[in-house]
C-alpha cells in the first residue's frame, strides 16, 4: 500500500435538499449548505486553501480560496460562501492567480526557509500551496518583522509546537474548541503580534490541554507535530485498524515506515471516532516497543525460582503436559482458563473453545466478570439482549442525556467529546455521581443536575426518580401498552409508586436532596429524547444488576428505547469487553449468549467441534480462585488479564494462585499475576495480528497487521499451538476462517465476513438475514425478547457498611492519561500525567485527620491497608473518598472486599468503608508485595556459549 | 432666576464648560446642563433665557459670568440658530442636541420625543419597516446599506429571540456625532432602538460603546433607567469595549458582545440572519437608528425628500483636523465636500492652504483640493476611490507629509488588526515597512539570505524604486481584495489615494535616477 493523506473537503458534509451550479464550466449537484469548496472538492476541484479543514467549520481566515462568482462584487472566500442554485463559480482566474501569490509571498516572508530539514517535508500544507500558486519571489525579502526567534514549546512528551513555523490558521485552536471541547488553546494578542497559546502561556503540558492530538492532526504545517515524525520521518503506508484501549472503539490510520510504526492518526471514516482520538490511543502506543516486553516463552518449576528461557515448541508441550497431568490427578473440571477483553473476538472464541473442546468443561471466565456482567445480566433480562441499544452517533439526537456513574472525559474520552458537543449544541445535561466529574461544569459544559449521591445507594435513586414520573403521571403510556409487558408494569409502577420510596423518603439515605431528584426525573421524562449512559460506577456494586435493571425501567417507561437519540448505553472499558462476552467468554454461556444447558445451542457445536460439551456451567474466577484454595482447580490459563491486580481483594486472589499447580500466563509483560505464573508465554500486541475488536455499540471492526509478531506468534497461533498439543487438531491459517467460524455458530454474526468489514468499515451486531447491514438501534419495533420487561428492584444496602472505624467510603475511577491496571500506559510517557494514584479527599475529612495536600496517608478497609499520597479537593463530598488503581504499587485493590453482585459476581470495587490516617510510607504489605515481586521476576541468563 | 445653559458634553468639558457652569451657579442661575451645539470654536458656550429666546455668548469663562448676565459681553453670538455655522443646517437627528438637558424626559417628550414611537406603535411591524425603507435611510456606519432592507431581512427571520444591537464603537479619528448623540440626547438613540424592536420583533437591545467614552456610557446608563418603562418590554443594557478598533466592525463587536475575543466573523451568515448568539441580529450605527424617530414622527417623506442620488436625509458631519470651524454639521446629502471644508469649516486653522483632506477616518482617502467639487454622496466618493464612511472630515495644510500619512495607515492597520487574516495581519506589517523603505528612497538590496548560494531562486539584484512602488500597489490590491473585513480591505483607501494624489511625496523617479547616476 502507498502512501496517501485522507481526501480533505475544506469543510463539514452539508444534508440539504440538491443544489446545481456550475465550477469551472462542471455542472455540480451538492447539497444545499455545502461550501463552494466542498462542492469543488467533490469534482475533484482543488481550490487552494490552509485554514479550512473539513473536520471544521469554516473560518475564512487564511483568503487563499479565494474565488469568482458571476454577478457578486468581489472575490469570496469558498470555504464560507455556501452554494446556490444556477451559481456560476470560476476558481481559477488570472486575478484569482495573482491574489492567492499575493497572501502566499506574505506568508512566506514570515515562515522559515529550511523545509528541507523540516520534520513536515513532503506533509506540509503551507509547502503544497506555494507550489500550487507558483510563489518564485518573495519581493518583502526575508528581513522584515517576523516570528521566527519563537521558541519550541516541547514540554508535551508526545509532539512540539514550533511557533517559527505556525502560520495562525487557528486549526488548532477550532479543533480543541470544536473537535475535543476542552479549549485549551487561545490565540493570544492580536495582529501581527497574534500567537497560538495553551491555556494562560503555560505550555502545552502545564495547560488545560489533555493531549488529543486533534491540534496536531488539523495542523497544517509543522508547528504542531508529533516527536516520533520529528525522529522518524515521514510514513510510508498506512494501515486502518483499531484502537485496543477502552470501549469507544476508534479506528486508526496506523502510519508506517517500513515495518516501524510512526504515528496513528484518527481515521475520518471511523465510524465511532470520526476522525477524533485520545492521548491513549494517539500517542500513547509506545508500550508496543518496550524494552518490559517478554519475546520468549519462559518456564520454571516453582515460582521461588527465577524464570527459564525456552523455546516455544518446548514451552507448549509443557503447558498441553501439566494441563493433561492435572486433569489425570485431579479431574477434567481442575483446569480453567480466562478469556481477554483486550484480545480479539477471534482469540477469545479460540480461548473459551480450548477450554469447551480440549479442557472438556466450562471453567471460562474473562474480565467482564468484574465490570460489566451486571449489565450483560439486567438488559438481557430487561430488553433481551446483553448490549447497549445505540450506536455513539445517536447522542447527536438526545435532548436529555442522563450520565449515571461513569466519567467520559476520563473514562472514554472521544465519547466525552462527542457528548459534550451535543451539550454545547443545547443538550440538557443530568450527572449522578458521588464525584463532581468534569462534566459537572466545564467549560461551555454545565450539568443541569448533579446528583452527588452517596456510594451505593444508585437503586434507591433511580427508583426514586421512577416514583416521580408514575405519580406525576409522566410514563409514555402508549409507549409501555404497545412495547412493555403490562402485567410487570403493573407491578413496577405499584413499587416504585409507594411513598417509602420517593424522594423524600429516601433523601437522608442518598444525600442528594429531594427537589433535585424531582427536577431530574421530570427533565430525563419531559425532555425530548432521553439517552442514559453508565459506566462501572452502576455495575460494581452489589446490586449491580438491579441499578442496570432500575435504568432499564426509566428509560422503558418513558419510551426511550428503540429510537436514535436515547436509549441505555454502557459505556464498556476494554476494547473489546463487548466481543468478549458476545464470544462465549461466561462459564455459563456459549457464543451469542446461549445458556450451555440449551441442548439445542450446544448440538450446533458439539457437531461442528466434535466433541461432547459439558451441560453444566462452570466456574467464574472468584470459583475458581476459592476452588484453587480449597485444592480443587489446579490449572490456569490466563491470556491477557492480570487479576491480582485487577480483581478485588487481593490477597485472596494471591492465596488461590498460590495454591495452583500451573498458572499459566500470556502477556505482553510480566505482569503481577505472572508473579505466580509457571509458565509464561509472550503476547503480542493488537499491531502485530489480525482480528476484530467489537466495541461498546456492538460494532464489529477490523484490527489489522501493521507489523510481524516480535514475539514470533499473534496470539491466536499461540492459542491454536497449545490445543494442537492437546490433540485438538486445530487448522486456522487466517483469523478470518475463526470469524467464519463464528458467524456459523452465532446467529447475531450471521452476515459477518472479513468481506463485509473491509467493504463497511465496520458493522454492528445482530448482522444477519434481517439485517444485512447490520443494526445501530436496537429493540425499534419491539424488544428482542418481545415485551419489554419491568422488574421491581427493591433497594438493599451493602453489608458494606461504614461505622466507627472505617467512618469513610472509598469509590475508585480511572483517569484519561491511564488505563485501567497500567500496563500499557505506565509504559508510555503518560506517567507524565499521572505517575501515581492519589487519594482524593475533602478539605473537611482531610483538616479532621491533619492531613495535608501530598501527604502520604494510610488507607484501612477490613480487607487490608495501602498506602498513596493525598490530593485534597472538593470534587469528593465530605464522607467519601476516591483512587484510582493504575499503579501496582498502590494495591487499592488490597482494600477491597469480597462483596459483590448478588446476580453475576461482579465485584463491589465501588464501595468499601475505610479510614484515612497519616502515614510515614508504604504499609508492610505493600513492602512485602514489592520484594516478593522483584524476586519473582528474576529470568535466569542463559549461560554464553563457549 | 436666570436660566442658563450650558454644555456638559465631554468636548465642551474639556473646554472648560464645567467651570462656566459652576460660576453661573455660584452667581445665583439655574443651569440647565445640555449637549453641545456642535461648534468648538464658539465654546464654552453660555446661553442665556430671554424673551427673545436664548442668546448665546461665546466662547466664555467665569470670569465673564456677569458680563454674560448684564449682556455687555462681547462674545455674544445672539440666537444660536441664527449664527452662520448653524443657520444652513438641517438638523433632523440632532434636533434637540444642545437644546434640551440630556437626561430629562419631560424636555425630550416637550420637544417631540416619543412622537416616532408612538406612531411606530401604531403601525405593524411591516409597516415601519415599510416606511424606513421609503425614507432611503442607508446605515450611517460607513458601509451606507439601506437599513430597512436589513430590517427586512431580521423581520423575516424566523427565531425564538431577536436582538437590536446599537454599534457605538466610534473609533474612526476625527469622528464624534455618536458620541455627542448620546450626551446629548440618548432618549432619541433609545427611542430609534425601540422602534427597531418593534419593527424586527425583538425583546433586548445592546449599546456597546467604547471604553473611552465614559460620559456618554454613564449618560446612557441614566437614560435607559429612566426610559425603562417609556420602552418596556423592550430592554437595554450598555456593553462596554476593550480599546479595540475592529470590535467596531458588527462581526468582531458580535464576538465581543458574546465574550470571545474581538475577531472578525466571516460573513456569510449575515448578522441579520445569525447574529448575536446565533439569532437574527440588528446592528446599526447610532447616526442610524437615531434617525429612524424623526422619520416615523414627520413621516418618510419629510426624510427623503432631501438629499442627492442614492443619498437620502441628512448627515451629521464631522470636521476636525486642522481647520477653523471643528464640529458638527448636519446637512442633506449632496453638499460639495469644498463647501464643507472652506465656507462651512472656514478652511484650515493655522491659515495656511488646504492640501488634503481625509474622509470618512482613518481608512478613508485623502482628496487634494482639486476635488472638492465632489458632492458628499455615498456613490460619487466611491467613484473617486473613496469613501463617506461615518462621515469625518480630518483637514491638513500644505505641511502634510502624504508618505507619512500613508505609512500611517498602514501602521494603523498593524496596530487595531485582529489578526484573523493573512492580508491584514502580516500585509500591514509589511506595508509600513515597505512605506519606509520608499520614504527612505532606499529600495531593497538582496537580504544576505537571497544571496546565500543555497538560494537559486532569490534575486540577488537590488529592487528599483518603481519596484517597490509597484510592490505597494499590489499589496493594497491583496488587502483591498483579500481581507476578511474592512479594516484591512479599507487600509488601500489612504495609501492608494495618497499615492495617486500626492506622488511627489513617495520620491520621484527623476531623484533615483541621478542616484544611480
Amino acid at each position: 500500500m502507498t502512501f496517501t493523506r485522507e481526501k480533505d473537503f475544506g469543510t463539514p458534509e452539508a444534508t440539504g435538499e440538491a443544489v446545481s451550479l456550475t465550477i469551472d464550466g462542471q455542472q455540480v449537484s451538492v447539497p444545499a449548505g455545502t461550501s463552494i469548496m466542498r462542492a469543488a472538492a467533490m469534482v475533484e476541484t482543488a481550490i487552494p486553501k490552509l485554514c479550512a479543514t473539513d473536520s471544521l467549520e469554516s473560518f475564512g481566515s487564511c483568503r487563499m480560496c479565494l474565488v469568482e462568482i458571476e454577478g457578486r462584487k468581489g472575490y469570496p472566500a469558498s470555504c464560507t460562501t455556501p452554494v446556490a442554485s444556477g451559481m456560476v463559480v470560476r476558481t481559477e482566474t488570472d486575478k484569482l492567480r495573482k491574489l492567492r501569490r499575493g497572501v502566499m509571498e506574505l506568508y512566506i516572508s514570515d515562515h522559515p526557509l529550511d523545509c528541507l530539514t523540516c520534520s513536515a517535508n513532503g506533509d506540509c500544507e503551507l509547502q503544497d500551496m506555494a507550489g500550487a500558486v507558483g510563489l518564485r519571489d518573495v519581493r518583502f525579502g526575508f528581513e522584515g518583522a517576523n516570528h521566527l526567534e519563537g521558541c519550541k514549546d516541547e514540554s508535551n512528551p508526545y509532539f512540539t509546537f514550533d511557533p517559527a513555523k505556525c502560520i495562525v490558521c487557528s486549526r488548532c485552536v477550532r479543533a480543541c474548541d470544536e473537535v475535543q471541547g476542552t479549549l485549551a488553546l487561545t490565540v493570544d494578542g492580536r495582529g501581527f503580534a497574534s500567537k497560538i497559546s495553551a491555556s494562560q502561556g503555560e505550555g502545552f503540558l502545564a495547560s488545560e490541554c489533555v493531549s488529543c492530538g486533534a491540534c496536531v492532526q488539523a495542523c497544517p504545517t509543522s508547528a504542531l507535530i508529533e516527536n516520533t515524525v520529528i525522529e522518524k520521518g515521514t510514513p510510508d503506508r498506512a494501515v486502518v485498524t483499531t484502537c485496543a484501549y477502552c470501549g469507544v472503539g476508534c479506528t486508526f490510520r496506523a502510519e508506517m515506515r517500513g515495518e516501524e510504526l510512526v504515528r496513528m492518526v484518527p481515521w475520518k471514516e471511523g465510524k465511532a471516532n470520526h476522525g477524533h482520538s485520545c492521548v491513549k490511543g494517539r500517542f500513547a502506543w509506545g508500550y508496543a516497543q518496550h524494552r518490559d516486553r517478554i519475546l520468549n516463552p519462559m518456564v520454571r518449576n516453582s515460582v521461588d525460582e527465577p524464570w527459564r528461557e525456552v523455546s516455544w515448541d518446548e514451552a507448549i508441550v509443557h503447558v498441553a503436559s501439566e494441563f493433561r497431568r492435572i486433569q489425570n490427578s485431579y479431574g477434567t473440571r481442575a483446569i480453567g482458563g480466562i478469556t481477554s477483553s483486550r484480545c480479539t473476538n477471534e482469540e477469545t472464541f479460540l480461548v473459551q473453545k480450548l477450554i469447551r473442546q480440549g479442557f472438556g468443561n466450562n471453567n471460562v471466565d474473562t474480565c467482564a466478570r468484574v465490570c460489566h456482567s451486571p449489565t450483560g445480566y439486567g438488559l438481557k433480562t430487561t430488553f433481551g439482549t446483553s448490549a447497549g441499544t445505540q450506536d455513539f452517533d445517536s447522542v447527536e439526537q438526545a435532548d436529555v442525556v442522563l450520565v449515571i456513574g461513569a466519567n467520559p472525559t476520563d473514562g472514554h474520552p472521544v465519547f466525552g467529546s462527542r457528548l459534550k458537543k451535543r451539550l454545547r449544541e443545547g443538550a440538557k445535561l443530568i450527572v449522578i455521581d458521588p464525584r463532581r466529574i468534569d462534566l459537572v461544569r466545564s467549560p461551555h459544559v454545565e450539568a443541569a443536575h448533579h446528583l452527588p449521591l452517596r456510594p451505593g445507594t444508585n437503586v434507591a435513586l433511580l427508583t426514586a426518580m421512577a416514583h416521580v414520573i408514575v405519580t406525576e403521571g409522566l410514563v409514555d403510556e402508549t409507549y409501555v401498552r404497545e412495547r412493555c409487558d403490562t402485567e410487570a408494569y403493573g407491578e413496577w409502577a405499584a413499587f416504585v409508586s409507594d411513598p417509602a420510596r420517593s424522594p423524600e423518603a429516601i433523601e437522608e439515605l442518598t444525600g442528594v436532596p429531594a427537589a433535585d431528584v424531582c427536577a431530574a426525573a421530570r427533565l430525563y421524562a419531559t425532555g425530548g429524547n432521553g439517552a442514559i449512559y453508565y459506566g462501572l460506577g452502576v455495575t460494581e456494586h452489589s446490586q449491580g444488576s438491579s441499578t442496570v435493571m432500575a435504568i432499564a425501567n426509566l428509560a422503558m417507561a418513558t419510551g426511550n428505547v428503540g429510537k436514535p437519540g436515547a436509549g441505555v448505553n454502557p459505556l464498556r472499558g476494554q476494547n473489546n469487553v463487548q466481543g468478549s462476552c458476545d464470544m462465549g467468554s461466561f462459564p455459563h454461556e456459549l457464543p451469542g449468549y446461549r445458556h450451555v444447558s440449551d441442548s439445542v445451542a450446544r448440538a450446533q457445536f458439539e457437531q461442528d467441534w466434535g466433541v461432547t460439551l459439558d451441560a453444566e456451567p462452570g466456574l467464574r474466577i472468584n470459583n475458581m480462585l476459592d476452588a484453587a484454595t480449597d485444592g480443587t482447580f489446579k490449572g490456569i490459563f490466563i491470556q491477557g488479564e492480570d487479576i491480582l491486580q485487577s480483581d478485588p481483594n487481593t490477597t485472596h486472589v494471591a492465596a488461590g494462585l498460590a495454591a495452583m499447580e500451573c498458572v499459566v500466563v500470556q502477556d505482553l509483560f510480566l505482569n503481577e499475576t505472572a508473579n505466580y505464573a509457571h509458565v509464561f508465554l509472550p503476547g503480542s500486541t493488537f499491531l502485530e495480528k489480525d482480528g476484530t475488536f467489537t466495541n461498546a455499540e456492538r460494532r464489529i471492526q477490523r484490527v489489522r497487521k501493521v507489523m510481524e509478531p516480535k514475539n514470533g506468534y499473534a496470539d491466536w497461533e499461540v492459542v491454536q499451538l497449545v490445543a494442537n498439543a492437546m490433540g485438538l487438531g486445530w487448522t486456522y491459517t487466517h483469523p478470518s476462517q475463526v470469524m467464519n467460524e463464528i458467524a456459523r455458530l452465532t446467529p447475531t454474526f450471521a452476515g459477518v465476513t472479513y468481506d463485509v468489514l473491509d467493504q463497511r468499515g465496520s458493522v454492528q451486531w445482530p448482522v444477519n438475514e434481517a439485517a444485512p447491514d447490520g443494526t445501530p438501534t436496537m429493540h425499534i419495533d419491539h424488544f428482542v425478547r418481545g415485551k419489554g420487561l419491568f422488574v421491581v428492584t427493591d433497594y438493599v444496602p451493602t453489608d458494606e457498611r461504614t461505622g466507627p472505624r472505617f467512618p469513610l467510603l472509598l469509590t475508585t475511577g480511572r483517569i484519561l492519561s491511564q488505563y485501567n491496571v497500567g500496563a500499557q500506559t505506565r509504559r508510555t510517557p503518560n506517567e507524565a500525567w499521572h505517575a501515581e494514584d492519589r487519594l482524593e479527599i475533602h478539605p473537611h475529612d482531610a483538616e479532621n485527620r491533619g492531613i495535608r495536600d501530598g501527604d502520604w496517608v494510610a488507607l484501612r478497609s477490613r480487607a487490608g491497608e495501602t498506602t498513596l499520597r493525598a490530593l485534597i479537593t472538593d470534587r469528593v463530598a465530605p464522607g467519601v473518598v476516591y483512587t484510582t488503581f493504575h499503579h501496582p504499587d498502590t494495591q487499592a485493590n488490597v482494600i477491597t472486599t469480597d462483596f459483590s453482585d448478588w446476580a453475576t459476581n461482579c465485584p463491589e470495587y465501588k464501595v468499601t468503608a475505610v479510614q484515612v490516617a497519616p502515614s510515614n510510607g508504604p504499609s508492610d504489605w505493600q513492602r512485602r508485595y514489592r520484594a516478593q515481586a522483584d524476586q519473582s521476576r528474576r529470568i535466569e541468563t542463559a549461560e554464553p556459549a563457549e | 432666576m436666570m436660566r442658563i445653559f450650558v454644555s456638559k458634553d465631554m468636548a465642551s468639558v474639556a473646554l472648560g464648560a464645567d467651570s462656566l457652569a459652576e460660576a453661573f451657579a455660584s452667581a445665583g442661575c439655574e443651569v440647565v446642563r445640555t449637549g453641545s451645539r456642535g461648534l468648538f470654536a464658539i465654546e464654552p458656550l453660555a446661553e442665556v433665557e430671554t424673551d427673545e429666546g436664548r442668546i448665546a455668548y461665546g466662547p466664555v469663562g467665569p470670569n465673564d459670568v456677569s458680563a454674560v448676565l448684564d449682556g455687555s459681553h462681547p462674545a455674544r453670538i445672539g440666537r444660536i440658530e441664527d449664527h452662520p455655522f448653524f443657520s444652513g443646517q438641517q438638523r433632523f437627528t440632532f434636533a434637540r442636541c444642545g437644546v434640551t438637558d440630556p437626561l430629562s424626559l419631560s424636555d425630550y417628550a416637550a420637544h417631540g420625543g416619543w412622537k416616532g414611537l408612538e406612531t411606530a406603535l401604531g403601525l405593524s411591524p411591516q409597516a415601519v419597516v415599510d416606511a424606513v425603507k421609503a425614507s432611503g435611510l442607508r446605515g450611517r456606519g460607513g458601509a451606507g446599506f439601506p437599513t430597512g432592507i436589513k430590517w427586512q431581512t431580521v423581520l423575516d427571520a424566523a427565531a425564538d429571540e431577536k436582538f437590536i444591537i446599537c454599534n457605538a464603537d466610534e473609533g474612526d479619528s476625527g469622528t464624534f456625532a455618536d458620541r455627542m448623540l448620546i450626551e446629548g440626547d440618548p432618549f432619541c438613540l433609545i427611542e430609534g432602538m425601540a422602534i427597531a424592536s418593534h419593527a424586527v420583533g425583538a425583546s433586548h437591545g445592546y449599546i456597546y460603546i467604547r471604553s473611552e467614552y465614559p460620559s456618554a456610557i454613564a449618560a446612557m446608563r441614566e437614560a435607559i433607567a429612566r426610559s425603562a418603562t417609556k420602552i418596556a418590554p423592550f430592554t437595554l443594557e450598555v456593553r462596554v469595549g476593550a480599546g479595540t478598533y475592529v470590535c467596531g466592525e458588527e462581526t468582531a463587536l458580535l464576538e465581543s458582545i458574546e465574550g470571545k475575543r474581538g475577531e472578525v466573523r466571516a460573513k456569510p451568515p449575515l448578522p441579520a440572519v445569525e447574529g448575536l448568539f446565533g439569532r437574527p441580529t440588528v446592528i446599526n450605527n447610532v447616526l442610524s437608528l437615531a434617525a429612524v424617530p424623526f422619520i416615523l414622527a414627520e413621516g418618510a417623506q419629510a426624510y427623503a425628500e432631501v438629499g442627492f442620488g442614492r443619498s437620502r436625509g441628512t448627515m451629521p458631519v464631522q470636521i476636525a483636523g486642522n481647520v477653523k470651524n471643528g464640529g458638527l454639521y448636519e446637512i442633506g446629502f449632496g453638499v460639495t465636500l469644498g463647501e464643507l471644508v472652506n465656507q462651512i469649516g472656514g478652511g484650515t486653522a493655522s491659515g495656511r492652504p488646504v492640501r488634503a483632506v481625509q474622509v470618512g477616518g482613518p481608512l478613508g482617502a485623502y482628496f487634494p483640493p482639486s476635488m472638492f467639487h465632489l458632492p458628499f454622496d455615498y456613490e460619487a466618493f466611491a467613484e473617486a476611490g473613496g469613501l463617506i464612511g461615518h462621515a469625518g472630515i480630518t483637514v491638513f495644510d500644505d505641511t502634510v507629509d502624504m508618505a507619512h500619512m500613508a505609512r500611517f495607515a498602514m501602521e494603523f492597520c498593524a496596530v487595531e488588526s485582529c489578526g484573523k487574516c493573512t492580508p491584514c495581519r502580516i500585509g500591514s506589517t509589511r506595508g509600513t515597512e515597505l512605506i519606509d523603505r520608499i520614504v527612505a528612497k532606499a529600495p531593497r538590496a538582496a537580504g544576505t539570505l537571497e544571496t546565500l548560494p543555497q538560494m537559486r531562486n532569490a534575486r540577488t539584484a537590488a529592487r528599483s524604486h518603481e519596484e517597490e512602488i509597484d510592490l505597494l500597489r499590489d499589496l493594497c490590491d491583496t488587502m483591498k481584495h483579500g481581507s476578511l473585513c474592512a479594516l484591512g480591505g479599507f487600509t488601500p483607501y489612504p495609501v492608494l489615494s495618497a499615492l495617486d494624489h500626492f506622488p511627489e511625496d513617495f520620491g520621484s523617479g527623476h531623484a533615483l535616477t541621478e542616484a544611480a547616476e
